[in-house]
C-alpha cells in the first residue's frame, strides 16, 4: 500500500482515498500533428522498473490533480508536487537520486 | 412550502456501542472561489456566522458552520429555513467576483455518531489516522467512509458528524451500524 502526500491539501493518507491517472509530463499531440505522434501521445506510455512520474487525484478527498515520483519495482515514493508543471522539480530529482544514484533525468527524457 | 425530508427521515440506532443518528434538514451551501480574496472570505463568514477556519479545519457554532473542503472550496453550514436567504444574500455579494455559490442541502445527508466510543466506530470504515491526538475536535476532513466519498469532523470529543450524498445515505447508516454493532469494541484509543 502506497503513503501519498497530497500537495493541495497537505493530507497524507493511503492509496485508497486517491486515483492513478497513468503517466505524468505527456506532450499532446493534437490538430495538425502527424499520425506518428498522434499515434505516441495515445497510445505509447513507458512501463519502467523503477523510477516513474504519475498523475494522481486526491478522489476522496480535495479533488485536486498533482504528480507523483515513485518506483514501480518497490513501491517507494519518493514525493510529490504541483500538476502545474512540465518536468518533476529539481527537489524531487535530488530525492530520487539520494535514493537511486545511478538515475539521472536526462537519461529518463530520452 | 413543501416539508422538507432527509433521506432516512431522522433515522437512528441506540443498540450498538455508540448511537447513531441522522440529524434532521440542515441547510448548505457550496462556495468555490479563491479562498485568500477579502470578498470571499466575507461572504462566507457573513452567511455562516462564525470565523474563517484554517486549512482542514472548521469552525461550528450553533446550527453555523464553515468547513475548509479544498484550496478553492468551502462548505456553509446553517439552519434549514434560511438557506435560500443567506444564498441569496451571499450572491448578491458575490455578483463581481469570480465565485459560485449553490444550495446543496437537499443533495446532502448528516449523520452524527455519539458516545465514548465514537471515534473507534469511525476509525474502522475511514483510512484515516484518528487517534486522540491526531484528529481532534476542529479539524475537518474529506475521505472515504468504506466505499463511499464523505467528510467528517468532531464537534466534541464524543461525537463524530459525518456528512455523505444523500443517494448513499442507507449505505452510510447501515455501514456505521455494523461498526457500531454491540460488543464491537476494539478498545485501541483507549490508552
Amino acid at each position: 500500500m502506497l503513503n501519498i502526500h497530497c500537495p493541495n491539501c497537505g493530507v497524507t493518507a493511503e492509496e485508497t482515498e486517491f486515483h492513478a491517472h497513468g503517466e505524468a509530463h505527456l506532450k499532446r499531440f493534437g490538430p495538425g500533428s502527424t499520425d506518428d505522434q498522434f499515434e505516441s501521445y495515445l497510445f505509447m506510455r513507458k512501463n519502467p522498473k523503477g523510477v516513474h512520474f504519475e498523475r494522481w487525484r486526491h478522489q476522496n478527498g480535495c479533488g485536486k490533480w498533482f504528480h507523483v515520483a515513485r518506483c514501480t519495482m518497490t513501491l517507494e515514493v519518493f514525493g510529490s508536487y504541483s500538476a502545474q508543471t512540465y518536468t518533476p522539480p529539481q527537489e524531487i530529482i535530488e530525492k530520487i537520486q539520494h535514493r537511486r544514484p545511478d538515475w539521472s533525468a536526462e537519461a529518463e527524457a530520452s | 412550502m413543501s416539508e422538507p425530508v432527509t433521506a432516512l427521515k431522522g433515522a437512528s440506532d441506540t443498540s450498538g456501542i455508540a448511537v447513531v443518528t441522522e440529524l434532521g434538514p440542515t441547510g448548505m451551501i457550496t462556495l468555490r472561489g479563491d479562498l485568500s480574496a477579502k470578498p470571499v472570505i466575507k461572504a462566507a463568514v457573513t452567511a455562516s456566522g462564525v470565523t474563517m477556519p484554517e486549512k482542514n479545519h472548521c469552525a461550528t457554532e450553533g446550527t453555523g458552520g464553515l468547513a475548509w473542503m479544498s484550496p478553492d472550496e468551502l462548505l456553509i453550514l446553517c439552519a434549514y429555513e434560511e438557506v435560500h436567504q443567506r444564498l441569496a444574500d451571499m450572491q448578491s455579494r458575490l455578483a463581481k467576483i469570480h465565485a459560485l455559490a449553490v444550495n446543496v442541502s437537499d443533495a446532502r445527508a448528516l449523520f452524527q455518531v455519539n458516545g465514548p466510543k465514537a471515534r473507534e466506530v469511525l476509525a474502522k470504515l475511514a483510512p484515516v489516522d484518528l487517534a486522540p491526538d491526531h484528529f481532534t475536535p476542529g479539524m475537518f476532513r474529506r475521505s472515504r467512509i468504506a466505499q463511499v466519498p464523505a467528510a467528517f469532523w468532531m464537534p466534541d470529543a464524543q461525537s463524530v458528524r459525518i456528512i455523505c450524498f444523500r443517494s448513499v445515505a442507507q449505505y452510510v447508516f447501515d455501514v456505521l451500524n455494523v461498526a457500531a454493532q454491540d460488543g464491537s469494541e476494539v478498545g485501541y484509543f483507549n490508552a
